[in-house]
């Protein structure tokens, strides 16, 4: 065997880059974190803003209706900060945000970090069961229709995605209330039509999986669409590719090609695209808490809107946008594991 | 018959009448034409021709890498066994086993997400699962060091190499499983010269130190006329001339490999500098093909006869064979 | 090709030839598009949906939807007289959603002018501006991307009021930051073209560049993209309705949505009532979906492998 003398260091290879490697994952890391550190302060700011400096004077517009005397209105004022300044009123709001105070509700003068907390796990129950499945499901669906592309089996089933897609995911929720729960039928009883618990003194885990069951078959359902889609459109994408015919070349089973080449790099436009799609995931929770009267944050913000509770909606606002600022931070880092290419 | 007239064995490849049809909606568009090709054990076959004259579609019979809704005809026998019509089992050991291809490595031919080492131990582990890890590690590190580059590259991932450096991990892959034959499609392409010599240095070494047969596919004729045993040129899908390199070269029979040839000036030939160089017009759509030669609307030398009946290939003695009508006419 | 002709050809002015090369775009691309079956059924959709709520008031009389004078009693099945039944005030079905399909459409195609507007805007001065200032809108788009935009319409409708024009503003406000993305990859993509160079040494202004060279080129991904914004406008519009927050005085299938959960038709079994509204979203949202990714296809034939 020989070996060749050609040191490939002596020859100038200009486009050689030292990058990829674990040390950049570090440096990744910090940069994605910072990305995300700026959102979140972005975020705080404009929550702040958007109630006192649009049109119109915030007392009328949240006290439409309930404000009728000047006294009330100089009482509401008083109650909220609203007569300081409005440098002032951002540093109280700075202030109280760093204490994790954030106002109290207008209705039941609970404090609004204490609601925030109480609701939190239903939403999380709800939502990360949903997405967890949708994301299964869904590659796995999207995967399985691409290498198919044609069949009856694909055409079917994207058709089926496209019709769920365009579909307001809290109408399935309606429907299925009024075929599986009550209204309808034909299978009136199988389910309950809302709620956490039967009996909220005595919550079981066996009665709250069965109260979440219909609303995690209409997340999943709605996320699954999307999802299936998104991996089918990226993993066609990725068929065309040369690296496959290299792979096929050295002698791989179809199977091997599919999954270790193909798939694994269709998962990278992926997981940026589910990424950019979370907005659509918080819109699914509040609209199905709201259709199956689940008390998770989705419900309480819409009761916010009600009032309309200033606190209550700005607290549930900068807890939605943090939560899909940690979770796109998430999806970055998991996207830097998988791409050795952003790892500069 | 293009087979040198020696005593060796049955070639190691050899194509015979193979031809390979696309079809798209309406209509089906001829990629290669009746070809027939040998390699020899430790021989060098240049083919060469312009893009889209089929060279690259042809070879991809070899290992049956054509896609699957072209029609293909004819015999591809590596080591006696027809490729085209093998079992899968039996082809996916000849796949990189008995034959490998070296794709253009400066694009995409490599899986950006995996490392070197990993997709060059893929091969190895693929066709003998037996091995362990430690070995594939070391096999892999000499293969490396075989072409040149150092044994820590197995570490590195695609998108941080050169041009030049991809190529030689694309060599370093087809040696991986000790093939018989090496196809190199468009080895030197998107390279610049002095890593394109290292590559052809690095490609001719291969073949006199491991005696394997190696097709090298290029529409550079100066890069096959150094490194070859013999050319094959290729035109709108069918073998135009095939010849001991040298010869082809510089005595070109057939007009297009004149025309080829005469693309590359010669050093020291003052005139040369002066001599109209390059082809009018285009190569012709494979799926409009004029009638008779298909060379003859771009051919300084064609004559009326040329397009009523398609040129058939014939020996002229000396291992040489042109497909012209007018070959030896003043 | 140049014997001297006798006849003196007739001056074509560069105006006119420009508009020959855009008629001929426009007809190649139609043709494309009809090859496309999903495109066609797409279109055949929308088309009866944009008749129907033009026509309106020639196929439902006002009164029907007006909630004091409606005709019908409270929740009565389809019948001869009320092929949808009626909702909870009398007031038939298939009147409200002949009305309704007026806001939808109009509310979904305004806030996506509204959308595109802005987003183009955006995209184009962040993709083509360098230095600070192009860097600084894509961070503010990249910030927007990532608030969630239900919470933040819920806010702005909260505060502004509910109105049909507010309700137009919130969904634009909400919806730009996907189109300004687009539109910047393609604004640096065509940027990078070399006759975007040569028009620069020949003395191009800023404006001349970015409008006679860099639009019309990104014009046609604006236009594919604006449809499958639409669908989306119209899913948020009858979300927002169905939350309460469409305007209360006008009919839209989000409000019917709402109205019929609120007085409970869905346990009640009132199918009549929320099954209609629901069905025709679909079909309009995907309507303009297959419509979007047909004018997809035709845009970048290189798409065309994906599907």
């Amino acid at each position: 065997m020989t070996t060749l003398a050609t040191a490939d260091a002596a020859v100038p290879e200009a486009e050689a880059r030292r990058s990829g490697g674990r040390r950049s994952y570090g440096r990744y890391v910090l940069g994605k974190v910072a990305g995300s550190a700026a959102s979140l302060a972005f975020v705080v700011v404009l929550n702040f803003f958007l109630f006192r400096v649009l049109p119109g004077d915030p007392a009328r517009t949240l006290g439409r209706g309930r404000l009728n005397t000047p006294e009330a209105i100089a009482e509401f004022n008083k109650t909220y900060g609203l007569d300081q300044p409005l440098p002032q009123q951002f540093v109280t709001y700075l202030g109280n945000l760093l204490h994790g105070d954030m106002g109290l509700a207008i209705s039941t003068r609970a404090p609004v970090s204490q609601l925030i907390l109480d609701r939190m796990w239903p939403t999380l129950l709800l939502v990360g069961t949903s997405t967890v499945l949708a994301t299964l499901l869904g590659v796995w669906l999207g995967m399985n229709q691409a290498w198919k592309r044609g069949s009856f089996f694909d055409k079917s089933t994207t058709w089926t995605s496209l019709v769920l897609y365009s579909m307001p995911e809290w109408w399935l929720g309606m429907v299925l209330i009024a075929l599986l729960a009550s209204g309808v039928g034909p299978f009136l009883g199988w389910f309950p039509t809302g709620g956490l618990h039967t009996d909220a003194a005595n919550p079981t885990v066996l009665d709250t999986v069965w109260h979440l069951t219909l609303p995690v078959i209409t997340l999943t359902l709605a996320y699954l669409a999307d999802y299936s889609l998104i991996m089918r459109s990226s993993l066609l994408d990725e068929l065309g590719e040369d690296y496959l015919t290299t792979a096929r070349a050295k002698g791989l089973r179809d199977l091997q090609v599919r999954n270790r080449h193909a798939a694994r790099n269709a998962l990278l436009p992926t997981t940026t695209l589910i990424a950019l799609n979370l907005g659509f995931v918080v819109a699914g929770a509040i609209t199905v808490e709201t259709v199956f009267s689940i008390p998770g944050l989705g419900l309480l913000a819409v009761e916010g809107l009600r009032g309309p509770d200033l606190w209550l909606l700005q607290g549930t606002f900068l807890v939605a946008s943090a939560g899909v600022i940690l979770a796109n931070l998430v999806a970055n880092l998991l996207y830097g594991l998988l791409d050795p290419r952003v790892r500069v | 018959m293009t087979t040198p007239a020696t005593t060796s064995p049955a070639p190691l490849l050899s194509m015979r009448g193979v031809s390979l049809t696309y079809r798209a909606h309406d209509r089906d568009v001829p990629a290669v034409r009746t070809v027939d090709l040998d390699v020899a054990r430790g021989e060098i076959v240049g083919l060469a021709g312009e893009s889209g004259c089929g060279k690259s579609t042809l070879a991809s019979t070899i290992l049956r890498l054509q896609p699957t809704s072209a029609q293909v005809s004819g015999e591809v026998l590596v080591d006696g066994a027809d490729v085209l019509t093998m079992r899968w089992g039996d082809l996916r050991t000849l796949r990189w086993g008995e034959a490998s291809i070296v794709f253009q490595g400066a694009l995409h031919s490599l899986n950006p997400v995996h490392r070197i080492g990993r997709q060059i131990g893929e091969a190895i582990t693929t066709h003998e699962p037996e091995v362990s890890d430690d070995d594939v590690r070391r096999r892999v590190g000499d293969l490396l060091e075989q072409v040149g580059l150092p044994r820590q590259r197995a570490q590195a991932y695609p998108h941080q190499l050169s041009g030049g450096q991809k190529q030689r991990i694309m060599i370093a892959m087809a040696l991986a499983c000790n093939p018989s034959l090496i196809v190199a499609d468009e080895p030197t392409t998107a390279l610049d010269v002095m890593v394109q010599a290292q590559v052809l240095d690095l490609l001719s070494g291969l073949v006199h130190d491991l005696g394997v047969g190696m097709l090298i596919i290029s529409h550079d004729l100066s890069v096959l006329a150094d490194l070859c045993d013999r050319i094959v040129v290729m035109y709108a899908g069918r073998v135009v001339e095939s010849g001991p390199a040298d010869r082809v070269f510089e005595q070109p029979l057939h007009p297009y490999s004149g025309a080829l040839s005469a693309a590359f000036p010669k050093v020291g030939d003052p005139a040369a500098r002066f001599a109209p160089a390059g082809l009018p017009g285009d190569p012709p759509d494979p799926a409009a093909l004029p009638p008779g030669c298909a060379f003859a609307p771009r051919c300084p030398r064609a004559v009326d006869a040329c397009s009523l009946e398609v040129p058939v290939l014939a020996d002229h003695g000396d291992g040489r064979s042109v497909a012209c009508w007018r070959v030896g006419e003043p | 090709m140049s014997a001297a002709s006798t006849t003196p050809r007739a001056a074509v002015s560069a105006r006119q030839l420009a508009w020959r090369r855009r008629r001929e775009t426009l007809r190649r691309g139609w043709a494309e598009f009809r090859q496309h079956r999903a495109g066609l059924v797409g279109l055949g959709i929308l088309v009866v949906f944009v008749v129907v709520a033009l026509a309106a008031p020639l196929l439902a009389s006002s009164t029907d939807i007006s909630v004091t004078r409606a005709p019908g009693g409270v929740l009565e099945h389809p019948s001869s007289t009320y092929w949808l039944g009626t909702d909870d005030s009398g007031r038939p079905v298939l009147s409200l959603l002949i009305w309704g399909a007026r806001i939808s459409l109009l509310v979904g195609l305004t806030a996506t002018v509204i959308s595109m507007v802005i987003g183009t805007l955006v995209g184009l001065m962040s993709g083509y501006f360098e230095g600070w200032g192009g860097a600084l809108l894509f961070r503010v788009t990249e910030w927007f991307l990532v608030i969630p935009f239900l919470p933040l319409a819920i806010v702005l409708a909260t505060v502004l009021g509910r109105s049909l024009f507010n309700i137009i503003l919130v969904i634009g406000i909400t919806s730009w930051p996907a189109t300004a993305l687009l539109i910047r990859s393609q604004t640096l993509s065509i940027k990078e073209r070399p006759y975007l160079e040569r028009a620069r040494v020949l003395g191009a202004g800023r404006s001349h560049q970015i409008g006679r060279h860099i639009l019309p080129n990104v014009m046609p991904m604006v236009f594919a993209n604006t449809t499958l914004t639409v669908a989306i406008a119209i899913l948020t519009e009858t979300t927002l309705s169905f939350l309460g927050l469409g305007d209360p005085t006008r009919v839209s299938w989000g409000t019917m949505l709402d109205q019929a959960y609120s007085v409970g038709a869905i346990t009640t079994g009132s199918w009549w009532f929320f099954m209609p509204p629901g069905i025709c979203v679909i079909l309009v949202v995907l309507s303009f979906t297959l419509i979007g990714q047909a004018l997809e296809d035709v845009v970048n034939p290189r798409l065309k492998a994906r599907r």
